[in-house]
């Protein structure tokens, strides 16, 4: 036991933990703008929705190297994010953990998008129209009604955008690289041990992330039978 | 209440058209706009209440103007200080009776309430016998519940006028006597004039007051009776004598 513990399972906590880090972060992100772009796509009087719609949903499709691609363009040391970024905050996105949250939560941005979006279009624009006449502004409107009804939804969106961002392998691996102990998450550590044909530590590295997983789903589906009925 | 109200609004769908071109007004504390489904009415109810803009038009009310399409006017719906009450009550299902009555006296982003806002609330709920219930959700509720919860929700900001919406269609006829009268009892205690939509002649009988005629988006009559039951008898043997086109 001490052998395994030294062997297998400590080297493991460090990318756990970098996935972790990574994938709640990632997450955040694609929550904050995923239920922001949703709610805008809800609403009908919104110019050039369909085409918007469309955009919002371009990661979920896109194969995830073209991704990583485009963000090493954009957030790359001479990419025009990349060059404000360090002018600014002094930090770079290439081969740095931030890096690889940010791929991770652009891929997951359109599950909570397309997620939001239709939680928000369920809820009935009679209680919208009802809060407005009792004096509410349109921020209150959001917060008071249509985000409470729509929450569910929008929570089973975060917990696929958070699953999706802990398997992220594609688009971090071109922008953030493979960096043992710095940006190699379980997926990388997965990836290495097996082409090295460290074949104990990539069945470990595989079981352990397939019980994080399963613990995940089972906490949200736990959580949202918890919530009370509405 | 001093309604002026002169619009039009066209709206199309694939099959269809329909134009809605009225103009009526009126200085009555009740004003029932009468016709058959699909005439206009509500489409009117909403561009009173800030909902829907019109194409063309003005509205006035107490001589303030809510919308001028010439001067680019619309007031927003939520500075217009009008109460509605829908027809399927729209109560928020997230929030228990007492949040439903007291949302729209709530300050901030949040809508927190402060201690005056709960005192009206308690005393809204007592007045129509809800203080029971005040934490109850409004799906417990019964379809006359319901409605007092939506009543006391829509006047708790003493509106200067409530916009009903065929208030009582959904509840059985029992239950759409006794609510016809408390409804118009509790807005003429609190003061509150109303206008009212409806194509049952009984809520006229109850409303009496101006009753406007709608058919196929236009105004076919306007007679003004006494308040309430009052006028409302003779209001009502108007409507029933009236031949509307949409009942052949």
């Amino acid at each position: 036991m001490p052998e395994f513990l030294s062997d297998l399972l400590l080297p493991a906590l460090v990318p756990l933990g970098l996935t972790l880090k990574v994938s709640l972060t990632a997450t955040a992100g694609a929550c904050f703008f995923g239920i922001g772009a949703g709610f805008a796509l809800s609403r009908r009087n919104m110019p050039g929705r369909e085409f918007l719609d469309a955009l919002c949903t371009l990661p979920l499709v896109l194969p995830p190297t073209v991704i990583g691609y485009y963000l090493l363009v954009l957030f790359g040391r001479r990419g025009v994010f990349g060059v404000w970024l360090q002018e600014t905050f002094g930090v770079s996105l290439v081969f740095t953990w931030q890096g690889a949250a940010l791929a991770a939560c652009v891929v997951a941005f359109p599950l909570v998008c397309k997620a939001a979006r239709t939680a928000f279009e369920g809820v009935d624009q009679n209680l919208e129209h009802a809060a407005r006449s009792l004096g509410a502004c349109e921020g209150s409107v959001f917060l008071r009604v249509s985000l409470p009804l729509a929450w569910r939804g929008v929570l089973s969106g975060t917990m696929l955008a958070l699953a999706r961002a802990m398997g992220e392998f594609g688009a971090t691996l071109m922008i953030a690289g493979n960096l043992p102990g710095r940006t190699q998450t379980l997926s990388l550590a997965i990836y290495d041990a097996a082409q090295a044909g460290r074949d104990n530590e990539a069945m470990f590295l595989v079981v352990l992330t397939s019980l994080v997983c399963i613990l995940l789903l089972l906490a949200s589906g736990k959580f949202l039978k918890l919530s009370p009925q509405t | 209440m001093a309604l002026r109200l002169e619009i039009r609004k066209t709206l199309r769908s694939e099959a269809q058209e329909f134009e809605l071109s009225v103009s009526f007004e009126s200085e009555g504390r009740s004003i029932v706009l009468f016709g058959p489904s699909g005439s206009g009415k509500t489409l009117t109810l909403r561009a009173v209440a800030g909902l829907m803009a019109p194409d063309a038009g003005r509205i006035e009310l107490d001589g303030r103007c809510l919308f001028d399409a010439e001067r680019g006017l619309d007031v927003p719906a939520r500075e217009r200080g009008v109460g509605l009450m829908f027809q399927d009550y729209a109560l928020f299902p997230h929030l228990s009776v007492a949040h439903n009555v007291g949302f729209g006296l709530g300050r901030g982003l949040l809508g927190r309430l402060d201690a005056a806002a709960r005192a009206r609330v308690a005393e809204l709920l007592d007045l129509a016998g809800l203080t029971d219930l005040a934490e109850a959700s409004p799906n417990r509720l019964s379809g006359g519940q319901r409605q007092r919860v939506a009543l006391l929700r829509a006047l708790a900001r003493s509106p200067h006028a409530l916009l009903l919406d065929e208030p009582f269609s959904a509840l059985d006829p029992l239950l759409r006597a006794r609510m016809r009268r408390e409804v118009r009892t509790m807005c003429q205690a609190l003061g509150t004039p109303t206008l009212l939509i409806t194509h049952d002649p009984e809520d006229v009988a109850e409303f009496g007051g101006t009753v406007v005629l709608y058919d196929q988006g236009r105004v076919r009559r306007v007679e003004a009776f006494a308040d309430g039951p009052e006028g409302g008898a003779d209001a009502r043997e108007l409507v029933l004598g009236e031949r509307f086109s949409a009942y052949g």
